[in-house]
């Protein structure tokens, strides 16, 4: 009985995940047009988005194969698995146990993957420009984001995010440099890893800077709302991620009413915080050249692999 | 009735495909329907003995009446071998299916081959590998090993028309007797302290720690360099390309694994007192072998080299998970050694399935348009639909997306390199997780390469008359691929099953199996502990499947409003398949960032207007990017050994007084030492 209900509420919160998922975004523009003098658009605005998307026709290209047509699904399916897979509002929930870390990130290389093979399936220039950098990026960012997670792994001894965090949450408020450097990795490969200033800028369709961009260049329609809406969970799930892992105060252990509003409450401000840090971050930064990146990855992975260190040399001793 | 009965049956068949196809000059049935029969039917018995071994767990021996007069053959059959012989013989039943519509290429009157070699010595290829598998003694270990080594030698110099090829075969040649020659070394290490040559005596050889490290020393030198590790890895990418793509499946999906069996048969078997150097070697190596091994492969444009140095890669992987399982044996952590042994034997049969389904889609490819070049390919998922479902299971498994096989061995390779903490030594416990960000990287260049593969190939455009004209490969073809891939599937689905299968081999080896692994039912797959890490790809395939048919559902009315339409062109006109991008031009990116790794000789060649000298006319753009191991390992050596030659040929003076002199003067100096 009690399993069921478990079952249901971790369904409860993957849904919750993908129905806030646009509304941060929103949360992001609307700080970002602030910072930046301009008009901002309502916070809905994500949403009326997607919805006119999902009622618009789809035009595909002529030589569009089968894979150009799944992988919106794919992407999209894959997304939200990773999604259920990270606690949001409550730890120990059932679908945390299903997969780890290691699937998690498998995960977004599956969507990658697709989303890559698609930019290639037209056969213009701009889908194979776009699948090569964003092969690329994400050949260099995998590493650095598996080694900050090791480090997490190995602090916990565990790679499921669930346990990482409770892990977290016992072992109170201790200074660890090693999950300080992990942080600040991880931070930097979320933003490559999600296409956001200075690695890519989601707001542009220059040929010259387009990354994942271009790779979509041929979407239209409800392929490309689902497009759309993966990117948002993606962004959103490697938030959840620093601000669980990393800052898991607040979330639900038990899974009463109170704790869970608690765990709401606890996680949407969270959440607001690190969308205004990453407002402040896009607009100090320039967009970067792309073979600027490897450094920015480079420096990311030294990042991790530091914190990797420190936890080896100065945490565990022996 | 015991399993090596069918193993018997299996070696029959084997040798009856190639006495078969003797007559195939003649009648090229024979070699395509008889021969391809034959070893369908080994392919099948080694299936069955291999299971049957593995569920039976106790091994069998048995004692033949051939060879030398003091010394019979000793064969043995048990979960080790029978593990390998599973994995062996699932390729060669695949090949089987492959053979008979592959081979038509080569009975066409228009490139006529000798039919009865290609037949003859895939039967004695085939006879090779599974009799080093049964051995029991280092005699017929040897005698089999060079069987293995030099019918496939007759393979690669098959299209010996090429003068590439003939090279090619003499590089494997010369590199396969080396490596031959160290591990006889090792056995003679072995053989001198057990007191005989069967694999029962060495196993009783009390060793010191000096000699068990010359013996692992040997051993791993001449296993390594068959199995294609960095650096001695240069004749792999040259000559498994160069044979019938069949053939290339069995060498880069089998052949290498039956070096990695020898690797553990002496390693934890012969030798058996494990030390962690051993390990740390072996991490490094393989490391090493993944990354350089992807990122070569990464360059290449001719399909079946790319693949080739792919092997290198998962060799690479297969390595570091057996370097992963010594350390952890050497310093005491024998069941975390078991998990980094699951996952290395777990890699080998992933690689075997789905490098042998690659290969084969390489030949169907070659078979369909003639081409192995991929920028000459192009659009081939609208010809040969059917054939573009397999490779791309093969390419995502390779590539270790989740739910397929690949993933499941990088997984369980990653969760014992995480175990690192337990170590004592702080160099271990920095070393390891370094390591496996190597993997990480390799693993994700690794996705990148077949991105590259697959979309230059399968999707978009034909670049070529011969691709745009493709036609779906016969139905025989098409099931060896669509086997192959629907294996990479179930091993990819079930892992929990098929580890409880192979928990027999470190139960032999080590006297110990992964007490929790699979404690949690099928379902789930749990290496060290339910809490550590957990991994249920039933249930999240299960997941996909109701997200896809949630959106199925929402969707489904809509399928009708989608249009079709022109292409974005920028509003220039028409687009054409050259606009695309190239193989060449996808890897860029990675080739600028990597560059130290290659010898790079760039070319652009500008052809100006005569009259208008700032109008250019044409451009011709030509990247040679060389495996670094010929410029730094290889030429090196070959320089030194004529080097060497040369002086010693200074004593050679022609003259028959000379010799009689050198005898003469060798024969006092030996009478000397004798008295």
């Amino acid at each position: 009985m009690i399993d069921w209900i478990n079952w249901l509420l971790a369904l409860a919160q993957t849904l919750l995940f993908i129905a806030m998922a646009p509304f941060l975004l929103g949360w992001i523009k609307r700080v970002k047009c602030h910072m930046q003098n301009r008009a901002a658009p309502s916070l809905w605005q994500p949403y009326r988005d997607l919805g006119k998307l999902f009622r618009k026709h789809v035009v595909l290209a002529e030589q569009a194969s089968w894979i150009f047509r799944a992988t919106p699904y794919v992407v999209f399916g894959a997304t939200v698995l990773c999604a259920a897979l990270v606690p949001l509002v409550a730890v120990d929930l059932p679908t945390a146990a299903i997969a780890d870390v290691i699937v998690l990130v498998a995960f977004f290389s599956l969507a990658r993957f697709f989303t890559a093979l698609a930019g290639m399936d037209i056969g213009t220039a701009f889908g194979g420009m776009g699948s090569s950098r964003d092969m690329m990026i994400g050949a260099l960012a995998e590493p650095v984001l598996l080694m900050a997670v090791f480090t997490m792994a190995m602090t916990a001894s565990t790679t499921n995010i669930s346990e990482a965090t409770t892990y977290t949450l016992n072992s109170g408020l201790v200074l660890r440099p090693s999950y300080i450097f992990a942080m600040l990795g991880l931070l930097m490969v979320a933003v490559a890893e999600t296409g956001r200033v200075p690695v890519d800028n989601p707001a542009t369709h220059l040929e010259l800077t387009m990354v994942h961009e271009a790779m979509i260049l041929e979407y239209s329609g409800r392929h490309l709302a689902l497009i759309e809406w993966a990117g948002q969970i993606k962004l959103m799930i490697y938030m959840v991620l620093v601000a669980n892992v990393f800052f898991p105060w607040g979330i639900a252990t038990a899974l009463a009413p109170n704790d869970l509003a608690v765990g709401f409450v606890a996680i949407a401000a969270k959440l607001v915080l690190l969308g205004v840090v990453l407002v402040v971050w896009e607009t100090i930064m320039a967009k970067m050249r792309l073979f600027r990146v490897p450094q920015f990855l480079g420096f990311a992975f030294l990042l991790s692999l530091l914190g990797m260190l420190t936890h080896v040399v100065l945490e565990t001793g022996g | 009735m015991s399993p090596l009965i069918l193993a018997y049956l299996a070696l029959a068949s084997a040798l009856a495909s190639g006495v078969l196809a003797l007559g195939a000059d003649r009648y090229p049935v024979l070699l395509r329907y008889g021969s391809s029969l034959l070893l369908g039917a080994c392919g099948v018995f080694a299936v069955l003995a291999g299971a049957w071994a593995l569920i039976d767990e106790a091994p069998t021996t048995d004692l033949l009446a051939l060879g030398l007069p003091w010394l019979k053959w000793h064969l043995r059959l048990d979960p080790l071998s029978g593990f390998f012989f599973a994995v062996v013989g699932l390729l060669v039943f695949a090949i089987s299916l492959f053979a008979p519509g592959y081979l038509r290429e080569y009975i066409h009157p228009k490139n006529r081959q000798a039919l009865s070699a290609l037949g003859l010595f895939t039967g004695l290829f085939v006879l090779g590998m599974l009799l080093v598998l049964l051995a029991d003694d280092a005699f017929v270990f040897m005698i089999s090993w060079e069987l293995m080594s030099v019918s496939s030698y007759f393979l690669v110099a098959y299209q010996h028309q090429h003068a590439a090829n003939r090279r090619a075969a003499f590089l494997y040649l010369l590199m396969a007797h080396i490596g031959g020659l160290a591990i006889l070394l090792g056995f003679g290490v072995l053989a001198g302290f057990g007191g005989g040559f069967t694999f029962g005596a060495m196993r009783a050889a009390e060793l010191s720690a000096t000699w068990a490290s010359i013996a692992f020393a040997l051993a791993f030198f001449g296993f390594g360099m068959k199995a294609g590790m960095v650096p001695v890895h240069a004749w792999l990418p040259e000559a498994h390309p160069v044979a019938p793509s069949h053939i290339s499946a069995l060498m880069s999906g089998v052949m290498l694994k039956v070096a990695i069996y020898g690797l553990i048969r002496v390693t934890y078997d012969l030798i058996g007192d494990i030390q962690w150097q051993w390990g740390l070697v072996l991490l490094i190596i393989g490391s090493t072998s993944t990354l350089l091994g992807v990122l070569y492969a990464m360059l290449r444009n001719n399909l079946k080299r790319l693949l080739a140095y792919s092997s290198i890669e998962n060799i690479g992987i297969i390595l570091s998970g057996l370097g992963l399982s010594m350390i952890f044996i050497g310093t005491g952590h024998k069941i975390l050694g078991v998990i980094g042994l699951i996952a290395a034997l777990y890699h080998v049969l992933s690689h075997a399935l789905f490098k042998g389904l690659l290969f084969l889609g390489a030949g169907a490819i070659a078979h369909a348009t003639h081409e192995y070049d991929l920028n000459n390919l192009g659009g081939l998922i609208r010809r040969m639909p059917q054939t573009a479902v397999f490779f791309l299971i093969g390419a995502m498994s390779i590539s270790g997306i989740p739910l397929l096989n690949g993933f499941v061995s990088e997984w369980l390779t990653f969760q014992t390199a995480l175990q690192a903490p337990v170590l004592a030594s702080g160099v271990l416990r920095s070393i390891i997780p370094a390591a496996a960000a190597v993997l990480a990287l390799s693993a994700a260049l690794a996705a990148a390469c077949f991105v590259k593969v697959y979309g230059v190939a399968f999707l978009g455009v034909a670049r070529s008359r011969h691709a745009a004209r493709a036609r779906e490969v016969d139905a025989g073809m098409r099931a060896a691929m669509g086997l192959l891939a629907a294996l990479c599937l179930l091993f990819g689905i079930f892992p929990s099953t098929v580890i409880s299968i192979i928990d027999a081999i470190p139960n032999l080896l080590l006297g110990a199996g992964p007490p929790s692994a699979t404690a949690q039912g099928w379902l789930w797959l749990t290496p060290i502990s339910p809490k550590t890490a957990s991994f249920s790809a039933p249930l999240v395939l299960l997941g996909i499947l109701i997200f896809a048919l949630i959106a199925w559902l929402l969707l489904r009315k809509r399928t009708v409003d989608v249009r079709r339409g022109h292409a974005w062109d920028c509003g220039f006109g028409s687009l054409n398949s050259r606009m695309q991008y190239t193989g060449t031009a996808f890897s860029m990116p990675i080739q600028r960032i990597f560059a130290p790794v290659w010898d790079l000789k760039e070319e652009i060649e500008e052809t100006r207007h005569a009259a208008q000298p700032l109008q250019t006319e044409g451009v011709r753009h030509q990247l040679q990017a060389l495996d670094r191991s010929w410029s730094r390992v290889y030429e090196p050596i070959g320089h030194f050994v004529l080097v060497a030659a040369r002086r010693i040929g200074l004593i050679q003076t022609g003259s028959i007084h000379t010799y009689l002199a050198y005898s003469f003067f060798t024969l006092i100096l030996l009478l000397w030492v004798v008295t």
